[in-house]
């Protein structure tokens, strides 16, 4: 039954880092750029949806709200003050470089406005959930929206991406910039949009993590950020579904692992998943393999 | 009035002058071809044309309006599309998306509609399905509309690029090197294809194009371009008998 319980508890985190590495792969497919401040627009979030429903006392739906709207305008924000002018950079390391330092103003600025102090986080779920089997296997409310939440997500972003004139937009931009916009795409719309969507996405994430996990400080995105970017990675960088099963995997890995071999050792087993991965397929579990013509 | 009026027009990529002096003047559905040997900025003064590059000096004057350093997104909803010399197709998209890439301008609902699927979502995709379908099928691409481009042998491919441009509804039409790497017999059939685009969409053509049966064959009017000036220009015969033209092309 332990099992189970940890395989929930996994399906779960799984959901979270699936949301966050959603944000990282669009925004690689669509900019062809690692957005490593990603992590830290899900801290935003969070503080947003903490200071709305303990400052402001509102009802967590609207903290939610609250953190959505802020981290969409953020991360568009980002996009146009710190990596549109890098976009024909001669060299993408400069925008990689760039984004490691938003990273970092994130974090501080975050340090500097909220303190350095852990925050206990109040979940938003207030339904205390099911229990099964006679009491001996309790699933919590948090576990179950969070799982279901990554669901409806990852349906509805695959919909958009298939079937809408964006979604179309986004897929012909993510291959040939310079021919969408010679075809009356507007390109730097279409990017803003991506990472408005990846933002918008952190903050749900950012406060379904710290409902799960209620403790907030300065850093609480950064180590969830970079385990949803080896999911990404791990999935297959730019596809979808790929972030999806990739990050459901992590999460079970890293639960499994902590529960079965060592909790020390679980966020290491995590990153050695990725090596291994990586070794036997580089392109990622459903990653394009490109052929090139000799 | 002319439907595409350029004067002046040139820029320079450091030291070299690529383009200079360039003028052109095509009417209404003209099929009017550029021509000049490799290097001669044939290229160029199509990225000049549709944005990619900002000319340095000149004006460009499409249907009465001045374009001339506009963004790529706004030269093309005004009107002006094109194709490429090495195919630039959304690769990974299906033949159909690849034209309805095109018809984006034209249609409108918002990201919200979309997420929701509201009816005016509904209304607008289908409207485009149609659309897309329609132009497909006079190109005799309908049977594939649900293959990915890249799996389309290369005539086609070089059809659907042409498809693409048309979906975007431009006046002037620029096609580069359409008949790169076809045989005769292909660029036998292009040809007709060129001339029916031109008769049934009434559309001005611009083409650059090295093979010279296909620009005898089907352009009314050439503009010679070398070491990025213009060598000559006028009817087509005149020009591919001008011994200035023969020199360029052939030496001494």
């Amino acid at each position: 039954m332990s099992f189970i319980s940890y395989l929930i508890n996994g399906l779960s985190l799984g959901s979270v880092y699936a949301i966050i590495a959603l944000g990282y792969t669009m925004v690689y497919g669509i900019a062809k750029m690692l957005n490593f401040a990603h992590g830290d627009v899900i801290m935003i979030g969070a503080y947003i949806a903490l200071l709305t429903m303990s400052q402001a006392g509102m009802s967590p739906a609207i903290a939610v709200v609250a953190a959505v709207i802020v981290c969409t305008v953020l991360g568009v924000l980002i996009e146009r003050i710190a990596y549109k002018p890098l976009r024909n950079a001669s060299s993408s390391l400069a925008v990689l470089i760039t984004a490691i330092g938003v990273s970092y103003l994130l974090q501080n600025i975050a340090l500097l406005v909220f303190g350095a102090n852990t925050q206990t986080f109040p979940s938003v779920i207030t339904w205390s959930g099911i229990s099964l089997a006679g009491g001996q296997l309790n699933i919590s409310g948090v576990t179950i929206v969070t799982i279901a939440a990554c669901l409806i997500i990852m349906a509805v972003l695959m919909t958009f991406v298939q079937k809408t004139k964006p979604g179309q937009a986004m897929r012909a931009v993510s291959e040939d910039k310079g021919a969408a916009q010679l075809m009356g795409i507007n390109v730097n719309g279409t990017i803003a949009l991506t990472f408005a969507i990846g933002s918008a996405l952190a903050a749900i994430a950012g406060v379904l993590l710290c409902s799960a996990y209620p403790s907030l400080t300065p850093y609480t995105g950064a180590m969830p950020g970079i385990k949803a970017f080896v999911a990404a990675v791990f999935g297959g960088i730019g596809s979808i579904p790929g972030a999806f099963i990739g990050g459901l995997l992590l999460g079970i890995i890293e639960i499994l692992g902590r529960a079965y071999i060592s909790s020390q050792m679980a966020d290491a087993l995590v990153f050695a998943v990725l090596i291994v991965v990586l070794l036997v397929k580089p392109t990622g579990l459903l990653g394009k393999k490109i052929q090139e013509k000799v | 009035m002319a439907l595409l009026e350029v004067t002046n027009l040139g820029i320079s990529f450091g030291g070299l002058r690529a383009v200079n002096a360039f003028d052109i003047s095509i009417e209404k559905e003209e099929l009017y071809g550029l021509i000049g040997p490799n290097g001669a900025g044939k290229t160029t003064v199509f990225n000049l044309l549709t944005g990619v590059y900002k000319p340095d000096s000149g004006k460009v004057i499409l249907d009465g309006t001045d374009i001339t350093g506009k963004k790529t997104i706004d030269i093309s909803k005004s009107g002006i599309a094109r194709t490429f010399q090495n195919i630039r197709l959304f690769k990974q998209l299906s033949v159909l998306d690849n034209v309805k890439v095109g018809l984006h301008n034209k249609h409108h609902y918002s990201t919200a509609e979309g997420i929701l699927r509201l009816p005016r979502y509904r209304r607008v995709e289908r409207e485009m399905d149609e659309q897309a379908m329609e132009l497909l099928k006079v190109f005799h691409l309908d049977q594939a509309a649900h293959l990915t481009a890249a799996n389309l042998p290369y005539g086609e491919q070089r059809r659907l690029e042409i498809a693409r441009a048309l979906a975007t509804e431009p006046k002037l039409l620029l096609l580069d090197e359409p008949a790169a790497g076809m045989n005769p017999n292909e660029t036998g059939e292009l040809m007709d294809m060129i001339r029916f685009v031109r008769e049934n969409f009434h559309m001005t053509i611009l083409l650059i194009e090295h093979d010279m049966k296909l620009v005898s064959g089907i352009c009314e009017k050439l503009t010679v371009l070398n070491f990025g000036e213009v060598l000559a220009q006028g009817a087509t015969s005149d020009v591919l008998n001008d011994p200035q033209v023969i020199t360029a092309y052939l030496g001494e």
